[in-house]
């Protein structure tokens, strides 16, 4: 996981399109004309100072804002698909899954029901079988079950199954954060600030745990990340964002070579 | 000491999402139901049943009722009694104009139209939240008084606006008497907590769940908003309507529209919170609290033998009930149900400290 990967990465055909993005809210303008495209299996990075505009982009592309100009096109069923004012549940049908910067997750709950939470789009028995309890929906919630477990295994939170998530630390909730998000076997990942406020053991973990979902699930990962080792490492492309418009785009390489990022990160003297 | 669970393994998902995994509580359970079922009814008198346990067994089904909304998914109302006004009425319109109908359908029917009210008053809920929709369910108060009072249709064109039901008559069997009504309510009551606990344990629960606790997480992986609260809502009226046309029938005999009236939602409110939001048992605790606590005081300088007016009783009564609500939200917040929850992590434990 050193700087500069020797081994050459398989990367696929374009899933996520953003053409000409831009977002204001009143007169604050969060994203100006901003474009790139995430290819399939790779690990994409957005970087970029505070009030870059980086969570802004991932709330577009997420269906939680709608930006004024521009369009995004998501791969649905092999193709491109362009959406128009996409609601979030569209967009979770179209296999995107989302973490967040500042916790989100349901504090009332367990772990286990957070990440069952996540399994809910594709549980689809009625109320009166589940008011019931009826055989197929209580096969259905033993089969989800199973689903979830594997993801504990593989987050290594086995021990807090049934902890409310609320008593658990920090580090633990945005792992459980992920967990709700791998529920849903998404095909991209939105990672925002996977990292953040958390100390090295924790980052390595985290680090070791969004690699592992790239390589063994082929999952795409779209990260926001202030760590710049991190980002250098395990990042195979990289947007710089500044002021709501992007300053650069390339391997991890180029853009620390970029004098416009350079610029942005150190500031310039007059 | 006795209250533990070690050694009982669960090797299935099945076993380990039963209702009650451990066995002492499935034992304590089965005791309850036979106390309830068998020994209340030789032993309580009938003042028992029509004071205490006919209300406290009606308004514990209407605060479940309302838990599920304001309790599993965050949504507030203060006009629940609007919706157990209109199960009332659509019960008593029901049973007036089709005499034939057996009584169940006639309370599923109007657990149903309070549902279908329910659901047109929570459309704001898809857009506004907190206070602004408590207020906007207040309409749902101000229009049933209106309604019921006015359109002389839904009372059968009684002059006094009042009506009157004759005791249910189900499969041949007259449901007259204090301990009849108490059985059949008891019953009624049970279902319809079973029923309520599969919900809020299978995925419509998690999707209110997580509509309370993070509206836009929720959004993100994929819940719909307008399907999981229109649902709360729907589910909620129904029991509350329910709840409504038992309490006509049951416990009220005859009413007039304000039986139905702002001060009865706001008690149902009272009993969620002192019982404990997001918690069926909470339902019970806060019912028990609000129906039983006033009697109490009422009783207790007479059993005590002190000498005081029945207009200073009632007086102190309500000062006495107000400070112990507000003692009982400082102590313990979260409701007598969180209480019971300590107790019982307490007990795991006893006679160990750790």
């Amino acid at each position: 996981m050193s700087g500069g990967a020797t081994v050459e990465r398989v990367t696929g055909e374009v899933i996520i399109a953003v053409e000409g993005v831009s977002l204001a809210f009143g007169g604050v303008k969060a994203l100006s004309d901003v474009s790139f495209d995430v290819r399939e299996h790779e690990v994409r990075a957005i970087i970029g100072p505070n009030g870059a505009g980086k969570s802004s982009m991932l709330n577009v592309i997420n269906g939680v804002y709608h930006p004024q100009r521009g369009t995004i096109r998501l791969k649905m069923d092999g193709t491109l698909r362009e959406f128009h004012d996409m609601d979030p549940h569209e967009v979770a049908l179209s296999g995107i899954a989302r973490t967040f910067q500042n916790l989100a997750l349901f504090k009332g709950m367990s772990v286990l029901d957070n990440i069952m939470t996540g399994r809910n789009l594709r549980m689809h028995s009625n109320i009166l079988l589940q008011a019931l309890r009826l055989g197929p929906a209580a096969k259905e919630e033993i089969e989800h079950r199973e689903a979830v477990e594997r993801i504990i295994d593989f987050l290594e939170i086995q021990a807090w199954r049934k902890t409310p998530v609320g008593r658990l630390p920090y580090g633990l909730q945005k792992r459980v954060d992920l967990g709700r998000a791998l529920a849903l076997e998404p095909s991209v990942l939105l990672l925002d600030e996977p990292m953040a406020g958390m100390n090295v053991e924790e980052k390595q973990d985290m680090c070791r745990f969004i690699l592992d979902v790239n390589d063994h699930f082929g999952t795409t990962i779209v990260l926001i990340e202030h760590d710049m080792s991190v980002v250098m490492d395990i990042s195979d492309r990289v947007v710089v964002l500044d002021y709501g418009r992007k300053i650069g785009d390339g391997t991890p390489d180029e853009v620390r070579g970029n004098q416009a990022v350079i610029d942005a990160y150190l500031g310039v003297s007059h | 000491m006795f209250y533990r669970e070690n050694g009982q393994y669960k090797t299935t998902y099945a076993a380990d999402q039963q209702m009650l995994p451990i066995l002492q509580d499935r034992v304590f359970m089965a005791g309850l139901l036979v106390v309830a079922f068998v020994a209340v009814p030789f032993f309580a008198s009938d003042y028992l049943f029509l004071s205490l346990l006919i209300p406290f067994l009606i308004l514990t089904l209407a605060a479940i009722g309302l838990n599920l909304l304001v309790g599993y998914c965050g949504q507030i109302s203060i006009g629940h009694a609007a919706f157990m006004a209109v199960g009332a009425y659509a019960a008593y319109n029901i049973a007036l104009r089709i005499p034939q109908l057996n009584f169940l359908v006639v309370l599923v029917l109007a657990g149903l139209i309070a549902a279908a009210v329910g659901m047109l008053f929570g459309v704001p809920s898809l857009r506004i939240k907190g206070l602004y929709l408590a207020v906007a369910t207040l309409a749902a108060q101000f229009f049933t008084d209106w309604l019921f009072a006015r359109v002389k249709w839904f009372t059968d064109y009684a002059s006094s606006g009042s009506v009157s039901t004759a005791p249910i008559v189900m499969f041949g069997w007259t449901i007259d008497t204090p301990v009849k009504k108490y059985c059949f309510l008891l019953a009624v009551l049970i279902v319809f907590t079973l029923i309520a606990k599969n919900l809020v344990r299978g995925h419509i629960g998690r999707a209110w769940m997580a509509m309370r606790d993070m509206d836009v997480a929720a959004e993100v992986i994929g819940i719909r908003p307008v399907y999981a609260k229109l649902s709360a809502f729907a589910v909620s009226s129904f029991y509350v309507g329910v709840a409504g046309a038992l309490w006509g029938f049951m416990h009220l005999g005859s009413w007039e529209p304000l039986a139905f009236n702002l001060t009865l939602s706001l008690n149902l409110l009272f009993m969620i919170i002192i019982g404990g939001m997001g918690s069926l048992l909470g339902s019970y605790f806060g019912a028990a609290f609000i129906v039983m606590l006033p009697i109490l005081l009422n009783q207790l300088p007479t059993l005590l033998g002190v000498p005081i007016s029945t207009a200073m009783i009632s007086h102190l009564e309500l000062m006495i009930f107000g400070a112990l609500i507000v003692f009982f939200l400082i102590v313990e917040p979260h409701g007598l149900a969180r209480l019971w929850a300590v107790g019982k992590e307490k007990l795991r434990l006893w006679p160990f400290p750790h």
